[in-house]
């Protein structure tokens, strides 16, 4: 189904409102979950308090974690690094509000299997003083330099706020853009268009839509900036169509902008994902094992787009983002403006406190987040949802049947018709059940964007994208794996080969020293032979000896001599 | 505050497995209705037993493979299984036909083979199979539905006492089989067609009306998403091909293609068996070639095979040719193609 839907451009001072229709496409797939996005939209985004301690973790993006630089009990100011990148994928980590170190220590963070990660504890002043730490705001940024505002973004440790924690200043560093690139046959220009990515189809998030709705200014001066730094020639604001507040508040701030379209889309899960709103938006495929960027598409959150507006015109690091905190599971569903490093259980207090339903803690959404067990983990700049939810209200929608157990696969292909990437999810269960993953990774299982639709329609309750997710992380092992052997086995071939090589060199010098000696010998003999003159020291023996001799004779024929004439006597 | 682990998503939709099986029962219910009608308590007493027989020994192997039995039997698997053999079979079978007919359904096409989702045949067809090879004559006695139809008690005395009934006074040729042999004694077909007591008029062929309830059962299936529309389309799209292409070479000594997709089970295997999920090709090319080579065989069967109808034959023959046409046919995936055209 194409759709196409209306979208409008006015310009106001001229008093044309011309309306024009853009070409929607639709991508294979996509299931519609009860959204529950009421449940926390219809409040204003409140200031959280500031809590008594902070734990901010000093891995926040994708990458190698930040290093520390402060001391324990050291005073922080607010926005104060306190902790520098250690690589191109890292981000810098500041302090969220002012206080005092007390402790760098591991401690628990928000991650899927429960772990660990290195934190700085700030036992906070509750003066929230910047200090010295705001950095100079560049409200001229049109005549500022890219390099500066490039750098502004690293230094601010802003990172994707969609989930992915992909450290921006790389991904909005105009230097990637700068060859033009063949698709389709056509030379397309480095980067066609800027892609707002405020689809926001997770269900309960509400974060992004009211960031939209309540400072859509300020998203605009961001795209701004964005559209100075990398001059795409359009840009595009996706928003899905149940978010009617956040379309109208960004359409008018657009109003006058002609490059800038808002776009409307239908509400279907997950069409936030990047390469199925480029899909909807464009009707192109970002190629296998791609990026946006190979069809001249740069897609971004409007958090993260935000905090870039925050960042230049402000001077402010990224140290505080919008959290939807919504479930049955809370009193008073709604979406804060939160601190990182606030535990979730601060925020769920901010928020009235539990309700006697809060079974599970899920970071982020119901259909990709993970679960926490514990509530005293902090709230990360990857965080934009704390769903605090019954075990029933997970089941609502099928509560006849939660209790029934897995059953085998049945080829019903339910998964098959909802995946967005086209793959064939029984027969990928069924190869890597077999843990035959070669056939798996033939059936593209690389493909797979870990969405969830299979199990969502599961019908035997199979949870497949766990499957999915366990045989990736196979696969990875398996390559890492591959490369130590193939590096050790390089090594002992090395080792062989000048084993071999030492040794061949050894016997080489041996065999010339023999030669050079059986050369010499052999010289010496035929020297001898040359000059037919007998060896000095055999003559001197000889010629003793002949002497011996004539002297034994001498005396046999003397005592001969005597024995006759004694005879005749 | 401690909270319960799980992985994502933690939503799940209300599909289901019985959920399924149900749709599918439900659907076989207008079809089912018709043929009780023309045939008699016999259809009833066939499908009753059937699904006793079933569960009784689903739950024996399950309990000989030490599975779990309720969740198993409330999928409702062996059920849709066994009322579809049953639809299959002629009324009054004697009740331990159908039993050996349940017994290689679900013991040696489902259960050995690992149970439900594991069968690479699709078991009904399975015993279905093994009955018209075994008892040729039993499973060709439909009854004629122009007689007065037999009581209730009649029809259980006949289908559980030793005694045989008077087959020639009660039953009849199918059109199928009786098309297949006035055309092979030479008869032309449309001389058939006003002799024989079906086809010569609409209101009395049986098969016909249960064509047509089954038809509506498959569009409600499609119409629920329970199966794709692939394998009904292209085994009667294959099938009304090629009957064409015969009848259009030689009317006279070939049946007509609206006959061949209105006679014995033809919607009924369209919609209801060649859809088997768990036997079937599952992606969407390989279904259309699945459904489409069913379609081939069953003509070539039943108009050179020595079978009265050829749907369990051709069924599971493809059943075997499902592993490669799954593997031959996976549809191109997000962003695999060499050349990303603007879909249009």
């Amino acid at each position: 189904m194409t759709a196409t839907i209306k979208i409008l451009q006015a310009n106001t001072t001229a008093e044309i409102r011309r309306s024009a229709q853009r070409k929607l496409w639709d991508f294979h797939g996509g299931v519609h979950p009860k959204f529950n996005k009421e449940m926390s939209n219809h409040h204003p985004i409140k200031i959280a308090d500031i809590p008594t301690h902070l734990t901010v973790p000093l891995q926040q993006s994708i990458g190698q974690g930040a290093e520390p630089i402060v001391e324990i009990g050291e005073h922080v100011k607010k926005g104060q690094l306190i902790a520098q990148q250690t690589g191109k994928l890292s981000a810098n980590i500041h302090a969220p509000t002012s206080g005092k170190v007390i402790k760098i220590a591991e401690k628990l963070i928000p991650h899927a299997s429960g772990l660990q990660g290195l934190c700085v504890v700030i036992e906070c002043d509750q003066k929230e003083d910047w200090g010295a730490h705001k950095l100079p705001p560049i409200t001229d940024f049109e005549n500022t330099e890219i390099e500066v505002l490039l750098e502004r973004i690293q230094q601010c440790g802003i990172v994707g706020l969609g989930g992915a924690a992909f450290p921006t200043s790389l991904k909005v560093n105009a230097a990637e853009f700068h060859t033009s690139m063949h698709i389709d046959g056509n030379y397309r220009p480095k980067l066609e268009t800027l892609v707002v990515n405020g689809a926001e189809c997770e269900p309960y998030i509400s974060c992004d839509d009211l960031l939209m709705r309540e400072r859509s200014e300020q998203i605009l001066q961001g795209i701004e900036i964005l559209l100075h730094m990398l001059k795409p020639q359009n840009c595009i604001i996706a928003i899905e169509d149940n978010k009617p507040l956040a379309i109208k508040a960004l359409e008018e701030v657009c109003a006058n902008k002609n490059t800038i379209e808002v776009v409307t889309i239908p509400t279907k899960y997950p069409s936030g994902g990047e390469k199925q709103l480029i899909e909807i938006l464009t009707g192109l495929e970002v190629p296998s094992g791609g990026r946006p960027r190979d069809l001249g598409l740069l897609c971004l959150n409007p958090g993260t787009i935000y905090s870039i507006y925050n960042a230049v015109i402000n001077g402010e690091a990224l140290i505080s983002r919008i959290v939807t905190v919504t479930g049955n599971g809370i009193q008073n569903p709604q979406n804060m403006e939160v601190l990182i490093g606030t535990s979730f259980n601060h925020l769920a207090q901010q928020a009235g406190g539990y309700t006697n339903k809060a079974d599970h803690l899920i970071m982020g959404g119901p259909m990709m987040g993970f679960a926490l067990e514990e509530d005293t983990a902090p709230i990360v700049k990857a965080t934009n949802c704390a769903l605090f939810i019954s075990s029933k209200e997970l089941n609502e929608s099928n509560s006849e049947y939660s209790q029934q157990p897995t059953l085998p696969c049945i080829r019903c292909g339910k998964c098959m018709d909802v995946c967005p990437v086209n793959l064939l999810p029984q027969q990928l269960y069924w190869h890597i059940r077999a843990k035959d993953l070669e056939k798996a990774v033939q059936h593209n299982l690389r493909d797979c964007i870990d969405c969830g639709c299979c199990s969502y329609v599961c019908p035997s309750h199979i949870p497949l994208v766990d499957y999915y997710r366990f045989a990736k992380t196979e696969l990875r092992e398996q390559a890492i794996a591959n490369e130590k052997s193939s590096l050790a086995r390089e090594r002992f071939e090395f080792l062989q080969f000048r084993r071999e090589r030492d040794k061949r060199e050894r016997e080489e010098k041996r065999a010339a020293h023999k030669a050079a000696l059986q050369k010499k010998k052999a010289e010496a003999v035929k020297s001898n032979s040359d000059s037919n003159t007998e060896d000095p020291k055999q003559a001197a023996i000889k010629a003793a000896m002949e002497r011996a001799k004539a002297k034994k004779l001498e005396r046999q024929q003397a005592a001969e001599a005597e024995k006759q004439s004694a005879q005749e006597e | 505050m401690k909270f319960k682990n799980k992985t994502s998503p933690f939503y799940n939709s209300t599909s289901n497995v019985n959920g399924i099986m149900l749709q599918v029962l439900y659907a076989l219910m207008p079809g089912t209705v018709v043929m009780c009608l023309f045939f008699g308590w016999g259809i009833l007493f066939n499908i009753v037993l059937a699904i006793i027989f079933a569960l009784a020994l689903e739950a024996v192997a399950l309990k000989l493979r030490k599975r779990p039995i309720m969740p198993f039997l409330n999928d409702l698997s062996a059920v849709t299984a066994a009322w579809l053999f049953a639809l299959t079979l002629p009324p009054l079978m004697p009740w331990w036909i159908v039993f050996i007919g349940i017994f290689f359904a679900i013991i040696v096409a489902k259960q050995l083979y690992g149970g439900i989702g594991y069968n690479p045949f699709n078991p009904a067809m399975v015993g279905y199979a093994v009955l018209i090879v075994s008892f040729p004559f039993e499973m060709s006695q439909w009854i004629n539905p122009n007689n007065p139809l037999l009581s209730f008690t009649e029809s259980f005395t006949l289908i559980f006492s030793e005694a045989t009934p008077e087959w020639d006074a009660i039953t009849m040729a199918t059109p199928l089989d009786e098309v297949k042999t006035e055309l092979r004694a030479g008869t032309d077909y449309s001389t058939i067609v006003t002799q024989s007591p079906y086809l010569k008029s609409a209101s009395n062929n049986t098969w016909l009306w249960s064509s047509l309830a089954f038809a509506l059962g498959g569009a409600w299936l499609l119409y629920k998403k329970i199966i794709h529309w692939q394998i009904p389309a292209a085994l009667l799209g294959s099938l009304f091909l090629i009957s064409s292409v015969f009848y259009l070479f030689s009317p006279a000594s070939f049946a007509s293609p609206l006959f061949h997709l209105i006679s014995g089970a033809s919607i009924l295997g369209a919609f209801f068996i060649a859809t088997d999920p768990v036997s079937a090709s599952t992606t969407p090319m390989g279904k259309i070639i699945y459904g489409g080579a069913i379609g081939l065989l069953i003509y070539i069967i039943r108009t050179w095979g020595n079978y009265p109808d050829a749907i369990a034959f051709s069924v599971l023959i493809m059943n075997m040719a499902v592993p490669l046409i799954d593997y031959y046919t996976q549809p191109r995936v997000y962003g695999q193609s060499k050349n990303n055209k603007d879909k249009q």
